[in-house]
């Protein structure tokens, strides 16, 4: 029983801290190298323009305010439209810029893959010996009878 | 893998790059900054480019076509834009003096928050119609490249005068009053 007991304990603790683990708040310094100021084009943390000081103050606030990270991004693209997230979603049409370099590089490995067992292919085989003439099978017994004692 | 296939291969490689470089070339060609102030700086009329988006005045969408008959002063903006703000007072005062004549000034807020935006028009009783163009996707058919810019349109939507920057100086504002007159044609 008093095992069963600690056995609770312990799993309520566990549970606990991952609870408040996944609770933890999102970093304004992460976000902000994963958005994009929309006037000069550059990540948040790189820029000083006007409307980027608006968007960092927005990221704090929304923070302050409990948001999740992706709440907070979705807020600034209801706003600005997809173009600040620095990299593109990972669904719809944005999912295709994370697809095509794998599709690239599948497609140029299969390429390569192909081209080698091509060439391997091509490789003349090896010439058939020729059986030597009577003449010179004796010319050659005669030279190595030479080097026997 | 036969030669047939190699060549067809080697084909498509080639004709990949020159779909690239095309696209290089046309994003190039394509980059329009300031093009329509240029047209109008060599005396022509281009039509405006035409647009339909949310306001911020009032519930809705205004398409700028839905407005022809009518004279029209469109200035991009932004709430963090400081020479927004001088010129917006002026706005408002052609907007008044004007709009029995046939005269629409439409703000056109865009690269900024909904809210900052509506504070701006409250905090300088902007009166005249805004529309709202977060991403800014306007910018670039008006060859926009800051803000604040200003283009008036005729009753027939051809652009007949641009103010890159605020229209502030007393020179730019008899420049303005005399596009209005010539786009209300009086």
């Amino acid at each position: 029983m008093r095992l069963l007991a600690f056995s609770v304990a312990v799993a309520g603790v566990l549970a606990a801290s991952v609870t408040a683990w996944g609770a933890e708040p999102p970093n304004a310094a992460d976000l902000e190298a994963e958005l994009v100021c929309p006037v000069c084009e550059t990540t948040l943390d790189q820029s000083d323009a006007p409307v980027a000081q608006r968007m960092k103050a927005f990221i704090r606030e929304r923070i302050a305010a409990g948001d999740t990270e992706d709440e907070i991004k979705d807020a600034l693209v209801a706003q600005f439209g997809a173009g600040v997230l620095a990299t593109p979603p990972k669904s719809g049409f944005g999912l295709l810029a994370w697809l095509l370099p794998l599709v690239a590089v599948g497609a140029g490995a299969v390429g390569v893959a192909l081209l080698v067992r091509e060439w391997s292919r091509r490789r003349a085989p090896p010439a058939a010996e020729a059986p030597l003439s009577p003449d010179l099978e004796q010319r050659v017994d005669e030279e190595l009878a030479r080097f026997e004692p | 893998m036969g030669r047939r296939a190699l060549l067809v291969a080697q084909g498509v490689a080639v004709g990949l790059v020159v779909v690239l470089f095309g696209l290089l070339v046309w994003k190039l060609v394509d980059d329009e900054g300031g093009a329509l102030a240029a047209s109008v700086a060599r005396g022509e009329t281009p039509d405006a480019p035409d647009f339909t988006l949310e306001r911020l005045d009032r519930e809705g969408e205004l398409t700028l076509s839905s407005l022809e008959g009518k004279a029209v002063v469109l200035n991009f903006w932004a709430s963090w834009c400081i020479p927004c703000k001088e010129e917006t007072p002026f706005l408002e005062q052609v907007w008044r003096e004007n709009r029995d004549r046939g005269l629409v000034v439409v703000g056109l807020d865009a690269k900024d928050f909904r809210r900052d935006a509506r504070a701006f028009m409250r905090k300088f009783d902007v009166t005249y119609p805004v529309v709202y163009d977060g991403p800014g996707k306007t910018l670039s058919s008006y060859g926009v490249t800051g803000f604040p810019e200003t283009f008036v349109l005729d009753r027939e939507g051809k652009v007949v005068e641009v103010f890159v920057g605020a229209v502030n100086s007393d020179e730019d504002r008899a420049r303005l009053r005399a596009a209005v007159d010539r786009a209300l044609g009086q």
